[in-house]
């Protein structure tokens, strides 16, 4: 379980984080939704210590994170970041298989590539684009590509930023689906961040909105739509009227 | 009226604060790259990689700055000793001159410039990407993934390089001496090896190691301190080479003046 306590952040004057609480239990897949530049990135970031918050406590499984082992706190982890952060020195498959060339459980290395084109074939890429460097992949191929390392590892918490954003359709349903099935099958705990309503009613169990610093409004998805929140009414409709300002 | 009269020496007492403070925390970060030299896991293929890439990839330059460097050298100690009937020292003077200054320095210099350049630039760029933070998640240490090897590398290989550019800087001025200004081969070569002493060459070598050490020590620091965008690229990349060119010249003023002020 992870638990985010009354977690603040700012940068220079401006307060992104104002006092965020969260619970996300384990083998539950949340979905954080919030506009453009609300910090929904910097609170995962939080989470896995790559961000130090200005205050507040985050604690996996009772324990204060701080306070945890680095090494094996980090282990239990995979983040795709937003922009894939493809190591651009190494081909693909050396990427999705950085963690499983190195430390204590080292896989030999046909067998870890091999590994890593069984993950490339998981979301949607041939085993040709395992000799590939990141730089010779569209956007799209790079974000598919950083989905592949962070579940490389069989990681029990997966944190997925914008993972369908630059997708076509249908690859994105199958992300979608990816996710989903991991969720299902590995019992993982998931947070996944999206602007894409179809991830939303695909992948989540339940949906946080964070608005100005807080979570506005945290509920089942089934809930979602028939909630009573002019915020989480005018972002799920993409309505340009309502209380969310458009200037920010 | 005072405080404008004033500004230029305020700027210039700002700017050598600035510059002990970064060299302050350069210093730290250090310490600390050097601690994760020691402590497993060890990434030895970075290590070759980088020495390969700092070392091997720069014989050109630095050859050819020292060839040209000892060749130019010969020509001004002959033309300047003539004034005094002192021709007969060129092979001497280019020998002590090559080793014990301009080689490690320019050498040094070279490395600022093409080594500290691309490692500030490459680390830089993998900070704004989130490169490092992937790292991070990935259970590696990006001090001692990234910084420590090269590091390393820089201080083993540097002096190599050094020494080798001595030896070609000392073969431009024989070059010059033998072919323009009517030195004969054989005591031009038997001059300058007499001439030489262990502490020059130890003095030379000693320089090399340290000017690696700070060209990409720097480098390094400033990759990891980038701003964001290709701005803070751009100006990591910027600062890392003056600050590296800075230190190098001060650290070699310091290391004259420690082997040979006696
Ligand atoms: N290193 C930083 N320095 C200064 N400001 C930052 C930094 N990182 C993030 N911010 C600011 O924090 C705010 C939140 O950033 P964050 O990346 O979390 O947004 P987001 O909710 O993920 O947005 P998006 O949906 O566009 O990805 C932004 O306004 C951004 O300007
Ligand atoms: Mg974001």
């Amino acid at each position: 379980m992870i638990e985010l306590r009354d977690i603040r952040k700012a940068f220079g004057p401006k307060q992104v984080l104002d006092g965020v609480d969260l619970k996300v239990e384990t083998g539950e897949s949340l979905v954080i939704i919030g506009g453009s530049g609300t910090g929904k990135s910097i609170t995962i970031k939080c989470i896995l210590g790559l961000v130090q918050p200005d205050s507040g406590t985050i604690l996996l499984d009772g324990q204060d994170i701080t306070k945890a082992d680095r090494d094996a706190f980090l282990a239990r982890f995979g983040m795709l970041f937003q922009g894939g952060a493809l190591f651009d020195s190494m081909p693909v498959w050396q990427n999705i298989a950085f963690r499983l060339l190195r430390g204590p459980g080292r896989l030999p290395r046909a067998e870890a590539r091999a590994l890593a084109i069984e993950k490339l074939a998981r979301v949607g890429l041939g085993p040709e684009t395992a000799d590939l460097y990141p730089a010779e992949l569209s956007g799209g191929m790079q974000k598919r590509a950083g989905l592949a390392r962070a579940i490389a590892a069989d990681p029990e918490i997966i944190f997925f930023d914008e993972p369908t954003a630059g997708l076509d359709p249908i690859m994105a349903g199958v992300i979608n689906r990816l996710i989903r099935d991991i969720v299902d099958e590995m019992g993982v705990t998931a947070i996944t961040i999206t602007h894409d309503m179809t991830t939303v009613r695909d992948v989540a169990h339940r949906v946080a909105m964070l608005h100005g610093g807080k979570i506005r409004w945290c509920g089942p998805v089934d809930a979602v739509e028939t909630a009573d929140d002019p915020y989480l009414d005018q972002f799920i409709h993409g309505r340009a009227e309502g209380p969310i300002a458009t200037l920010r | 009226m005072s405080a404008r009269l004033l500004a230029p020496v305020a700027g210039l007492g700002r700017a050598v604060l600035d510059a002990m403070a970064a060299t302050g925390r350069v210093t730290i970060f250090a310490g600390s790259a050097v601690g994760h030299l020691f402590r497993p896991p060890i990434y030895f293929k970075e290590i070759l990689y980088a020495a390969l890439s700092i070392g091997y990839f720069s014989l050109p330059v630095v050859a050819l700055t020292a060839l040209f460097t000892g060749a130019a050298l010969a020509l001004q100690i002959y033309a300047g000793g003539a004034r005094f009937s002192a021709e007969a020292v060129v092979p001497q003077i280019v020998a002590v001159g090559m080793v014990r200054e301009l080689g490690p320095v320019l050498g040094g210099l070279m490395i600022a410039a093409r080594v500290t350049s691309s490692i500030a630039a490459e680390i830089a760029t993998m900070k704004v990407t989130e490169q490092i933070d992937a790292l991070v998640t990935l259970s590696t240490h990006p001090m001692k993934y990234l910084s420590a090897p090269r590091i390393l590398a820089a201080t083993l290989v540097v002096p190599v390089l050094v020494g080798v550019g001595d030896v070609i800087g000392v073969f431009g001025g024989y070059l010059v001496g033998t072919l323009k200004l009517g030195f004969n081969a054989a005591t031009y070569l038997h001059n300058t090896v007499d001439f030489l002493e262990f502490s020059d060459i130890a003095s030379s070598l000693t320089k090399g190691a340290v000017f690696g050490f700070i060209a990409v020590t720097v480098a390094c620091y400033y990759g990891m301190n980038s701003g964001r965008g290709a701005l803070g690229v751009g100006n990591a990349t910027k600062g890392s080479v003056q600050t590296a060119a800075v230190l190098i010249l001060a650290a070699n003023f310091v290391l004259t003046g420690l082997f040979f002020a006696a």
